[in-house]
C-alpha cells in the first residue's frame, strides 16, 4: 500500500526544495528587518553581489567547485546509506597528496604529466582517507558517522604536525609550505578567456571548475549505468537484498567510501592546484560540511547537487558582499542566512510534504469534479 | 468444527456493535476503500475476508483511528462517534490484535498489559490491581497465561493471548483480529478458536479478518467479503461455501486444486549431510539435518514458522554458511571449510525464491527492471563489460513481464507499487528464468492473492516436470500438501519426521510440528 502522503516526482524534485528555499529566506528576511535593515534591499545587495558585480560570478563558480564535489561525495556515500561526515578531512588529506606530488615533482615534470598525477593524487589520498573508516564499518561494525568525524581530527592534525615540521618551507614563520612553481598550477578560467580574446573579470575560478562537472556525469554513470553502481544502490537500499543476490557488503560498503572519500579529496584541487598553490592551513574552511547540506538538497542527484552548489556558492559569494555592504550585517550574520538554509533545505526538508501533498490532492480533486461536471 | 449457528436470522432486529456506511478512502490516486458499508451484531463472531490490497485493512485501521476516513459514517453501539486516534477506539471499547505482537519481549506478561495503564507513581499499587483485574479475566475467557513469565519466553500462541488479553485489560467489547493464525500450528489455532468463542459466550464482538476461507467457515457467524477496495458481499457463514466466497473474492471461479500427478524423480540433486548451525540464540540453530532431494521432485518443509525453516533456506542458498556438516549440490560439497556464497551457488544452478521478499526478493525502491535482475546484474548479457545497459534491461523485463503475466508490464514501475501477487511473479519470473538444478522457494503465496496463487503452483509443478528438484517452504500446510511429493517436518531446529504425499493429513502434520508423538521417520528422511 503506498504511504499516505505521496508526493509526484516533480514535486518532491522540483518543487519542495524551492519552497524550504523561500521559507529559509523568509525567516532571513525577517531577522534582517529585525536588526533594521530592509529585507528587500539586503537581498538585492546579495544577489548583485553573487552574479552582478564584475567577476563576482567567477567567486560564485570557484565557491561552487568546492561544494560540488563535497557534495558529490556525501551523496555517493549516501547511496550505499552511509553517512560521510568525513568530507572535511578527506578533502585536507586530498590536498595532502596533491600538494606532496607539486612539491616533489614540480621542478622535473611538465604540467601535462604533473597536473593529472597531482589530481590523482589528491583522490588516492582522499579515498584512503574515506576507505579506512569505511572499512572500520563494514568488518568492525564501527557506525561511519563517529569514526569519520573522528577522521576529520585526525586528519587536521596530521596536517598541522606537517605544515609546522617537515612540510614547511625553510626560513619561514608561517604554517604553510614553498609556493609550487608555475608547472604545477591549474590555469583560471580569465586567463583561458583572455587568451582566446574573451574579455573575463579576474576571479579565483580555475579549471577544476570543468573536472568538477566531468565527476559530475562520472558519478551518474558510476550510480546509474554501472554494476558497480546497482551494486552500491542495492546494498543502500536493502543490504539483505544485496546479501541474498550474493553482493559482498562490505567490499561494496569499502569501496563506495574510497569512491566518496576520493571525492571529497578532489576538493583539494581548487584550492591547492588552482588558488593557493601551496599547502596551507585549513584550506577546507567547512566545505567539507556543507557539502553535507549540499548533497541533501541536490536529493543525491548530481543535477540537483549542480544546483545546490550554486546556491551555496552564490550565498558565500553573495553574504561576503552583504558583509561589505552593510555595517549592521556581519559576517556571523550571513552565517545565520546559510544556516537557516541548511536547516531548512536539510533538517526541516520533509516539513511542507505532508501540507504540500495535502494541497496537491484537493486541486486535483477539485479539478475531478469540475471535469465531471463539465462532462 | 463449523458451530451450528442458533442466532436467529433477521439482523434488522439485531443490536449493531459497529455499523459503517459509506466509508471511503483514497491513498493519492488508490481508492483503498470505496462506500464500504459494514454491520456487525453485537455478540457474533464476523468475518472480512478479501485478498492482499483489498482494503481490509485499510478498513480496520479506519475503524481503529489509525486513518481517518475521507468520508463516512461509522456508528459504535449505535451512537455515532467520530474516532480520529486509536485512544478514541479505545474509549469505545474497540481492542485491536495486529498480525505482528505490539509486545516489549523482556517484560513480564503483568507489565506488558500494564504499559502505559500504570496510573500514579507507585508501581507496585498499579501491579497489585492489575493482577487483580487480569486473573479475573483470565478466569472468565479460559485465557490462562503466567503473569510473571517473560514474553520472549513464551510460545507465539501464549503471546498472542497477552495480546488479547491487552486488548480485553482496556475494556475492549469489541475485538479486531487482524491476520491472527499465521503464526500459529493448526493446534494452536484451535485454541485460538475456543477462547474466541468463550468471548462470544461473555458478550465481546469479534471482527476476524483474513484471507483463509477455512477459518471464516470454522468460527464466524457472519461474514463481509471484500474486493478491490469494496464490499462486494455479506453472507451467513452457515448459507456459504468456500467456493462461493473464493469465487466473490477473486471475481472469478478459480480452481484450488492443483493438478498433480505423481513425480518420476530422477538423480540427487541436493544432498544434505549431518549440516548443523550454531545460533547465539537458542532459537534458529539447525542440528544434524540430512535429506535427500532429487530432480523432479518437490520436497516440501512444514512446521510453525521460526523453528529453523528460515535458517535452512539461508544456509542452503549460501547467504550463511553452516557451522558443522554440510551439503553436496551435483557432487560439489559445500561445508565452513568450502563455503560458497549466493553467487557461486547461482553458477552452480541454485535458484531461491526467499520468504522475505520485501527484504530479500526485490529491492523496493528499484524499477522492475532492476529488481529482475537482483542476483543476476554480473551476467554478461544484461550489458558490456563494467556497464549496464538500460536497453537490454527493458527488453529483459518485458518479456519476463509478458511470459509471467506480470502486471502493469511496466519495466519503469517502482517495484514497491505492484502487488504482493506481481511482486512474487517479478521474483519468480526471474529465478525460474535462470533455468535451475535447484530451486529454493520460502513462503512461495504469502501474501499474494488467490489468482497468484493458482498461477504460481502452476510455475512449480511445471518447473519440476521440467527436472528441477525443488524444495518448498511454506507455513501453509494446505500448500505444502498441494504441491510436494514428500513431506519433512521441522521443529526447534531439527527434522522430526516425515511423510509421504498419500501419508500427510493436517493432524498427523500438525502433531509432529509441534514436536509431539512424531513418528519415526527419520530413516525415510535420510540418505
Amino acid at each position: 500500500m503506498s504511504a499516505p502522503h505521496d508526493l509526484p516526482r516533480w514535486a518532491d524534485v522540483g518543487l519542495i526544495p524551492l519552497i524550504n528555499l523561500l521559507a529559509a529566506l523568509v525567516v532571513s528576511g525577517i531577522v534582517v528587518a529585525f536588526i533594521g535593515e530592509n529585507p528587500i534591499e539586503a537581498m538585492m545587495v546579495m544577489i548583485k553581489g553573487a552574479f552582478v558585480y564584475k567577476g563576482s560570478l567567477g567567486y560564485t563558480l570557484y565557491y561552487a567547485t568546492n561544494f560540488i564535489f563535497t557534495g558529490l561525495a556525501v551523496a555517493v556515500a549516501f547511496h550505499a546509506m552511509l553517512f560521510n561526515i568525513g568530507g572535511e578531512g578527506q578533502a585536507y588529506l586530498g590536498g595532502l597528496g596533491a600538494g606532496l606530488v607539486c612539491l616533489m615533482f614540480d621542478s622535473v615534470l611538465p604540467a601535462i604529466v604533473l597536473l593529472p598525477l597531482a589530481i590523482i593524487a589528491a583522490a588516492g589520498l582522499g579515498a584512503v582517507w574515506g576507505a579506512v573508516p569505511g572499512y572500520l564499518q563494514a568488518k568492525r561494525g564501527s557506525h561511519i558517522v563517529i569514526t569519520t568525524i573522528m577522521f576529520n581530527f585526525l586528519g587536521a592534525s596530521i596536517m598541522v604536525w606537517l605544515l609546522a615540521g617537515a612540510l614547511k618551507a625553510p626560513g619561514q614563520m608561517s604554517p604553510e609550505t614553498r609556493v609550487f612553481s608555475d608547472n604545477a598550477t591549474l590555469p583560471f578560467i580569465h586567463e583561458i578567456a583572455n587568451a582566446i580574446g574573451w574579455e573575463v573579470a579576474r576571479s579565483p575560478l580555475n579549471l577544476s571548475f570543468v573536472v568538477a562537472l566531468l565527476a559530475c556525469v562520472g558519478v551518474w554513470v558510476l550510480i546509474w549505468r554501472s554494476r558497480l553502481g546497482y551494486a552500491i544502490r542495492a546494498t543502500g537500499h536493502s543490504a539483505k537484498a544485496a546479501e541474498y543476490a550474493g553482493i559482498s557488503v562490505s567490499r561494496v560498503l569499502i569501496i563506495t567510501m574510497a569512491i566518496s572519500g576520493g571525492l571529497a579529496g578532489m576538493m583539494a584541487i581548487n584550492e591547492i592546484l588552482g588558488v593557493q598553490h601551496r599547502i596551507v592551513l585549513n584550506f577546507t574552511s567547512g566545505y567539507g560540511f556543507t557539502g553535507i547540506a549540499v548533497a541533501l538538497m541536490g536529493r543525491n542527484h548530481p543535477v540537483g547537487i549542480i544546483l545546490a552548489s550554486l546556491l551555496f556558492g552564490a550565498l558565500y559569494q553573495g553574504g561576503a558582499e552583504l558583509d561589505f555592504e552593510f555595517s549592521t550585517i556581519t559576517r556571523e550574520m550571513v552565517l545565520l542566512i546559510q544556516g537557516l538554509i541548511i536547516l531548512f533545505s536539510g533538517g526541516l526538508a520533509y516539513m511542507f510534504n505532508k501540507p504540500l501533498a495535502r494541497l496537491l490532492a484537493m486541486i486535483l480533486r477539485g479539478k475531478r469534479q469540475t471535469e465531471a461536471q463539465h462532462g | 468444527m463449523a458451530q451450528p449457528n442458533e442466532k436467529p436470522s433477521g439482523e434488522t432486529s439485531l443490536p449493531l456493535a459497529i455499523d459503517l456506511s459509506n466509508i471511503n478512502k483514497r491513498f493519492g490516486d488508490v481508492h483503498a476503500n470505496k462506500d464500504v458499508s459494514l454491520q456487525v451484531v453485537s455478540g457474533h463472531i464476523h468475518g472480512i475476508i478479501g485478498e492482499n490490497g483489498a482494503g481490509k485493512s485499510t478498513l480496520v485501521s479506519i475503524l481503529y483511528g489509525f486513518y481517518t476516513a475521507d468520508s463516512g459514517s461509522i456508528k459504535i453501539n449505535g451512537v455515532a462517534t467520530p474516532i480520529v486516534n486509536s485512544a478514541d477506539a479505545i474509549a469505545r471499547g474497540i481492542g485491536m490484535v495486529h498480525q505482528h505482537f505490539m509486545l516489549v519481549p523482556n517484560f513480564t506478561v503483568l507489565e506488558n498489559v500494564m504499559l502505559g495503564h500504570e496510573g500514579g507513581l507507585r508501581i507496585d499499587v498499579a501491579a497489585q490491581n492489575a493482577r487483580q483485574t487480569l486473573e479475573k479475566l483470565s478466569a472468565d475467557f479460559g485465557l490462562d497465561v503466567d503473569l510473571d513469565m517473560i514474553i520472549e519466553d513464551l510460545p507465539v500462541g501464549l503471546q498472542q493471548r497477552v495480546e488479547i488479553l491487552k486488548a480485553l485489560f482496556r475494556g475492549a467489547e469489541i475485538l479486531i483480529l487482524d491476520e491472527p493464525t499465521g503464526v500459529l500450528t493448526p493446534q494452536e489455532t484451535e485454541r485460538l478458536f475456543d477462547v474466541l468463542r468463550a468471548l462470544r459466550e461473555q458478550g465481546v464482538t469479534v471482527l476476524l479478518i483474513t484471507h483463509k476461507l477455512k477459518e471464516i467457515m470454522a468460527i464466524t457467524d457472519d461474514v463481509s467479503v471484500m474486493r478491490a477496495g469494496q464490499m462486494v458481499a455479506h453472507r451467513k457463514t452457515f448459507e456459504t461455501s468456500p467456493p462461493e466466497l473464493a469465487e466473490l473474492m477473486v471475481g472469478r471461479k478459480v480452481v484450488l486444486k492443483v493438478d498433480h500427478s505423481p513425480a518420476s524423480p530422477g538423480g540427487d540433486v541436493l544432498v544434505v549431510a549431518d549440516l548443523c548451525l550454531n545460533s547465539p540464540g537458542s532459537a534458529g540453530a539447525l542440528k544434524d539435518i540430512s535429506f535427500t532431494l532429487r530432480a523432479g521432485e518437490i520436497v516440501g518443509i512444514a512446521g510453525v514458522s521460526g523453528n529453523g525453516q528460515s535458517e535452512l533456506l539461508d544456509v542452503l542458498s549460501g547467504i550463511t554458511p553452516p557451522s558443522r556438516g554440510g551439503f553436496y549440490i551435483d557432487g560439489r560439497y559445500i561445508s565452513r571449510k568450502t563455503p560458497a556464497n549466493p553467487a557461486i551457488l547461482r553458477d552452480l544452478g541454485v535458484a531461491h525464491v526467499p520468504e522475505d521478499r520485501h527484504k530479500r526478493g526485490i529491492v523496493l525502491p528499484f524499477s522492475a527492471a532492476e529488481s529482475i535482475i537482483l542476483g543476476y546484474s554480473a551476467a554478461s548479457d544484461e550489458g558490456e563489460g563494467w556497464w549496464l545497459s538500460p536497453e537490454t534491461l527493458d527488453t529483459h523485463c518485458r518479456r519476463l513481464m509478458q511470459d509471467f503475466d506480470i502486471r502493469p508490464p511496466n519495466p519503469k514501475l517502482v517495484s514497491g507499487n505492484f502487488s504482493g501477487g506481481n511482486q512474487q511473479k517479478i521474483v519468480l519470473a526471474r529465478e525460474i528464468s535462470a533455468q535451475p538444478r535447484l530451486l529454493l522457494v520460502g513462503q512461495p503465496t504469502r501474501g499474494v492473492d488467490i489468482g497468484a496463487i493458482e498461477f504460481i503452483h502452476k510455475q512449480l509443478i511445471a518447473l519440476r516436470y521440467a527436472g528441477c528438484a525443488i524444495l518448498v517452504v511454506s507455513v501453509e500446510l494446505d500448500e505444502i500438501m498441494s504441491l510436494s511429493d514428500r513431506i519433512l517436518v521441522m521443529n526447534n531446529g531439527q527434522l522430526v519426521g516425515g511423510l509421504t504425499r498419500d501419508e500427510a493429513d493436517e493432524r498427523r502434520l500438525g502433531l509432529m510440528m509441534a514436536g509431539i508423538g512424531a513418528d519415526d521417520h527419520s530413516i525415510w528422511a535420510s540418505r
